[in-house]
């Protein structure tokens, strides 16, 4: 069981002429294994800078963040376990992975460096998680980035951020790049390796659709500022917040179109 | 919106002269109806863009149109097959009947020059006679028309929101006052909200305006909100076309059920199976993503 805790964290920007930006604005939120929060949000909203500051990318300005109730370390060994439990997937597959190197290389790199099994395991532990992430490992196992398609690199990030076997997920829009008939396929993968090994997943997303599916909980982000927080179904269908509302309406929603019902301004000839 | 065709494409081919040949699309037929939306739907690599090109005849070598006609059917009656123009009556042609807002509107201003100074280009071009005034006018104007303000002529492309930059885009694609306007992903790297304002000011300006659009893009959902008709197109084939209620309702293609089983719908039940089903879903699992959601 994994708990990361995020109290009253402040990010600002200090942009060279043009004074501070205040990214993130007394952020307060939990994430636990087992379970999947979805944070939503226009571009600008800070939804990014929560995922750097969650992996330790970027440092909070102020306030606390605590893994299992223990402040997150600053440097050295203690950060590193830090972030092998707390891993994270990005938004881009094509330039996430190096495309000098192989697949294996790619999968081994943290396994190697985490020491996350013995030496002579981990060519068996680099097959089992390509496994997990639904490749043929005799097919993938050497090939570079180029020979696979988005969805199948998407599936080695994923496998990259399981190596170390973390507790928490954070992806990043996980599916924006991918082609739509593929979407649905890695965030199913999302989904069972989250039951499979009890994860907390934060997915990062401006897709309510596929959030309200997807996940538990959905926390709706706004300058900087958490504007609404339920459970999935409860902040789309009866949103109490003007600007969760807004962003709901703007959304395509084909069902609320062709019902009749719909809330735009959408005039047909 | 009239039954009345402004732009017959018939049995259009385009191959890619690679080693080997890349069909990216293949005998395509379709009309566009003056007055309405037609979406075109599709995933990269369908060739929905090529065929957009190769309509507007803007394709470079490697690739080839192998077969098939664009005829236009201008709003003065007479009839232009677009492969019969040369280079000249082409280049008056495009922009003037038929406009395009390319994918990226990022890249496609000039970083160096002014919103204002670009407008004006294409009166300068097309319509050589105006003063500078007159194109000044023009384009304070157009900026005005797509909400941007007239304030804006004299900044750079880099001073304007993603949001803004769009609309100057449909701006210079409105500002010969196109029968057609062939519109790429233009909103697909915008905000859900930009996106919203954007596809109603599109919608207005085509009530005020009476020009036809054909949207492109692979995001289904929107298309069926917005178009009057939609084309599915898959491996450089319309696999099906028909209106969008009933695409909806009554998809005949077993590729055009999997599309829309791609998107997992806002508020009603169609998706649920992301979520609480037990954890079954094997490599490739599309197809049965897309199956289990009906």
């Amino acid at each position: 069981m994994t708990t990361l805790e995020l109290k009253n964290v402040t990010k600002r920007y200090r942009i060279r002429g043009a004074g501070d930006i205040l990214a993130l604005d007394d952020v307060s939120f939990t994430l636990t294994s087992g379970r999947t929060l979805a944070l939503v949000g226009q571009s600008g909203s800070g939804k990014s800078t929560i995922a750097k500051i969650l992996t330790q990318l970027e440092r909070a300005t102020s306030g606390e963040i605590l893994l299992d109730g223990k402040p997150v370390p600053r440097r050295g060994r203690a950060l590193r376990r830090y972030r092998q439990q707390v891993r994270m997937v990005f938004q881009d597959p094509f330039a996430s992975l190096n495309p000098y190197h192989t697949v294996r290389h790619h999968i081994e790199r943290p396994l190697l460096l985490d020491h996350v099994v013995p030496r002579e395991d981990v060519e068996a532990e680099v097959v089992r998680l390509l496994e997990r992430v639904r490749l043929e490992p005799g097919t993938t196992i050497d090939r570079r980035p180029h020979e696979l398609s988005g969805g199948q690199r998407q599936r080695v990030a994923i496998a990259r951020a399981l190596a170390s076997r973390p507790g928490l997920l954070v992806a990043d829009e996980p599916v924006s790049m991918l082609d739509v008939s593929i979407r649905l396929g890695v965030l199913n993968l999302l989904a069972d390796l989250q039951r499979e090994s009890n994860l907390g997943v934060l997915y990062i997303t401006h897709d309510l659709a596929t959030a309200r599916h997807f996940s538990d909980e959905i926390m709706v982000l706004n300058h900087g500022t958490v504007v609404e927080r339920g459970l999935a179904d409860d902040v789309i269908l009866n949103p109490q917040h003007p600007y969760t509302r807004a962003l709901r309406d703007a959304s395509p929603d084909p069902e609320r179109h062709f019902s009749g019902t719909g809330t735009t301004a959408e005039t047909r000839s | 919106m009239t039954h009345e065709p402004l732009l017959t494409v018939s049995d259009f081919s385009v191959v890619y002269d690679v080693d080997p040949p890349v069909e990216a699309v293949r005998n395509v037929s379709l009309t566009v109806r003056r007055g309405e939306i037609l979406g075109l739907a599709g995933e990269s690599g369908c060739g929905k863009t090529t065929l957009a090109y190769g309509v507007q005849r803007l394709l470079q070598p490697p690739a080839v149109i192998t077969s098939g006609s664009a005829v236009f059917h201008d709003a003065s009656g007479t009839d232009v097959d677009l492969n019969t123009l040369d280079a000249q009556q082409m280049r008056a042609f495009r922009w003037a009947k038929a406009s395009m807002v390319f994918q990226g509107a990022m890249n496609a201003l000039n970083p160096v020059l002014n919103v204002g100074r670009q407008l004006g280009d294409v009166f300068s071009t097309h319509r050589p006679q105006m003063s500078r005034g007159e194109r000044a006018e023009e384009s304070a104007g157009l900026l005005d028309l797509v909400g941007v303000g007239r304030d804006r002529l004299r900044s750079y492309p880099h001073e304007l929101s993603g949001g803004m930059r769009q609309r100057v885009m449909i701006a210079m694609a409105l500002a010969l006052k196109p029968q057609l306007m062939i519109m790429d992903e233009p909103t697909t790297a915008l905000d859900v909200l930009v996106q919203r304002e954007i596809l109603e000011q599109i919608s207005e300006l085509r009530h005020q305006l009476g020009f036809s659009v054909v949207f492109i893009t692979h995001d289904l959902p929107l298309l069926l909100e917005i178009s009057d008709r939609i084309a599915v197109m898959r491996e450089g084939r319309i696999v099906e076309l028909d209106t969008a209620s009933t695409i909806y309702h009554h998809a005949q293609h077993e590729y055009t059920r999997r599309l829309l089983g791609s998107f997992p719908s806002l508020t009603g039940d169609r998706g649920a199976f992301v979520r609480g089903t037990d954890g079954t879903s094997e490599q490739g699992s599309v197809v049965t993503a897309g199956e289990a959601s009906r």
